[in-house]
């Protein structure tokens, strides 16, 4: 319902004109980096050596079958007997994140992590390995962790096994 | 300025060649700051451009992105430069030269002090209009010579496009000379004791879009419209050809904003302020205001899409021809009433009450034709027919 020839453009020309003194939306990643949502479901696996029994429960709940578990049958003092892990091998270039394998561990010692940048030239360098998983930083995600959601954590520092889990192994 | 140029070749030349020598000077440094000024405003257009769409544009290639017109530059000369053996090879070579001269020559007449101008012909803008009509010539040339379906339809629409516009912009600009008297780009600034903008607001717009239809800017850039004809006239070519035509398409969009400052924007002065202060002062008022007119390009080009080339052809000849028509005739009896009424003697300009009464008609003619076509043209986009879909009607 423009009254004036030519109005209609007019107004296009003020809406351009608005984002010109806005901040671009545009975020420059390398320097410039967002926290992923607390509920990410990304492209790293948090692991608590201390909290896992090494039931395989992750392994056999994956579609996939990537997940690689090598034991030896152990004990420990405070817990009992349990599987100690020799190989954790998560091969994520076949992973598609689905964390199936997050919600069947029983106690609580996997989790999905926040970390994104893992790109590599092999497919050899996707594959997580124990060491990896041990040494990596701890961030975990909510994801099928309402413990977490419960204390809003929102994946900024680092969590030891005692925070992450439900209850202490 | 160039008194002190002939007076420093005075001292080892001859009177004439030391002008002969001032001239090629001064074409020296105006090429070369033209060229590098072209170079910033390619970047001052991506980042402009990126802010109007939300983006930040590019700002990687050294503080805010500032050396990125080299990073293009040695790119574009470090490329393959590739003659398709189907091509007519001697006009495809000339053509981004023949583009880019005119655009060059265009700077010869443009004021950018009292004094630093260099040729003040008395046709000055006649001068413009005549030269930059040759460009046309370098990009049919190129879509000729081609070989190539897509570079031979861009050049096509180019021509069509720059015939339809050239008539409403230079109607906008004889109103202005009616006005001022002289074609002389030094006596139109002179005469701008007010900026022209305000007494024929008609004509600076008719001029404006008028210009973006001649410069093959968006929205009027049918010519090289990527989803429809890849790259237009400039699809075969590559390295240093291709940066030939960059560059003249933007030493044109440069030159054309100094033809509006100068016609419209009151040159190198300072608007409401008498006399000239120094040429440093005037050259870089000019220079910014042009700037100012370049960013407008761009927030047209940030904005509007692209049309369609009946749609374009449509609003030259039934929108901005007629409104051009109208103006010049309104404006020609203002200038004849004006000066009897104020009783203007020969070699005198109207008065300031004058001009003033004369944008007021302007704006009111401007209101009134705005409206009236909105009531008379209907819009040029018509809803999509639908065909009825029987058994008769199909084609198999
Ligand atoms: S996220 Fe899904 S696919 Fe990936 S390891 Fe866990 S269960 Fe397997």
């Amino acid at each position: 319902m423009t009254s004036f020839y030519g109005l209609g453009a007019l107004k296009g020309l003020i809406v351009t004109l608005r984002y010109l003194f806005r901040k671009p939306f545009t975020v420059e990643y390398p320097d410039e980096k967002l926290v992923p949502n607390p509920r990410f479901r990304g492209n790293s696996f948090v692991w608590y050596e201390d909290r896992c029994t090494g039931n395989g429960a992750c392994a056999k709940a994956c579609p996939l079958g990537i997940i690689r578990i090598v034991t030896h049958p152990t004990s420990r003092p405070d817990i009992g007997n349990l599987y100690a892990i020799d190989r954790f091998d998560i091969d994520t270039g076949r992973c598609m994140f689905c964390a199936l394998c997050i919600e069947a561990c029983p106690y609580d010692a996997v989790f999905m992590g926040n970390d994104f940048e893992r790109a590599t030239k092999t497919r050899d360098g996707l594959v997580i390995h124990k060491e990896d998983l041990v040494t990596g930083a701890k961030l975990p995600t909510q994801q099928f962790r309402p413990q977490l959601e419960a204390m809003e954590y929102k994946g900024e520092e680092e969590l030891d096994q005692h925070e992450a889990g439900r209850w202490s192994l | 300025m160039s008194n002190e140029i002939i007076s420093f070749f005075n001292t080892f030349l001859s009177t004439s060649q030391s002008e002969a020598m001032a001239t090629f000077v001064g074409i020296f440094f105006l090429i070369n700051f033209v060229i590098i000024i072209v170079a910033f405003m390619t970047l001052l257009e991506r980042r402009l451009l990126g802010r109007l769409q939300n983006r930040i544009g590019p700002n990687r290639t050294g503080p805010n992105g500032l050396l990125q017109p080299f990073a293009d530059v040695i790119k574009l000369l470090t490329k393959e430069d590739i003659v398709i053996p189907a091509a007519d090879r001697w006009p495809f070579n000339i053509a981004p030269l023949l583009a880019l001269m005119p655009a060059l020559s265009v700077w010869i007449v443009i004021p950018f002090a009292p004094t630093w101008i260099l040729a003040d012909l008395d046709i000055g803008i006649l001068f413009v209009i005549a030269i930059t009509g040759v460009s046309v010539i370098g990009v049919f040339m190129s879509g000729w010579a081609s070989a190539n379906k897509f570079a031979l339809l861009g050049s096509m629409r180019s021509v069509a496009s720059i015939i339809s516009y050239e008539v409403p912009m230079i109607l906008a600009i004889i109103a202005v000379v009616l006005l001022v008297g002289s074609m002389s780009m030094q006596q139109i600034v002179l005469f701008q004791s007010i900026p022209l903008v305000l007494v024929q607001p008609a004509s600076f717009v008719i001029f404006l879009l008028a210009i973006v239809a001649e410069l093959n800017r968006s929205p009027f850039d049918i010519v090289e419209a990527e989803s429809e004809i890849i790259a237009g006239y400039h699809t075969e070519y590559t390295g240093m050809k291709f940066a030939t035509f960059f560059l003249a398409e933007y030493t044109a969009a440069l030159a054309w904003s100094a033809v509006v400052v100068t016609l419209f924007l009151s040159g190198w002065r300072i608007p409401f302020v008498q006399a000239d202060i120094h040429p440093f002062i005037d050259g870089l008022v000019f220079l910014i205001k042009t700037i100012f007119v370049f960013c407008i390009f761009v927030w047209f080009r940030g904005t509007w899409p692209r049309l369609r080339i009946d749609q374009i052809l449509g609003f030259s000849w039934k929108v901005l021809f007629p409104i051009a028509t109208l103006n010049l005739v309104i404006t020609a009896i203002e200038v004849l009433v004006f000066n009897d009424v104020f009783a203007v003697a020969e070699g005198e300009t109207l008065p300031t009450i004058a001009l003033v009464a004369m944008g007021l008609i302007n704006i009111a003619i401007f209101i009134v034709v705005g409206i009236a076509l909105n009531k008379f043209i209907k819009p040029i986009d018509q809803e999509p027919q639908s065909y009825p879909v029987t058994r008769e009607g199909m084609t198999l």
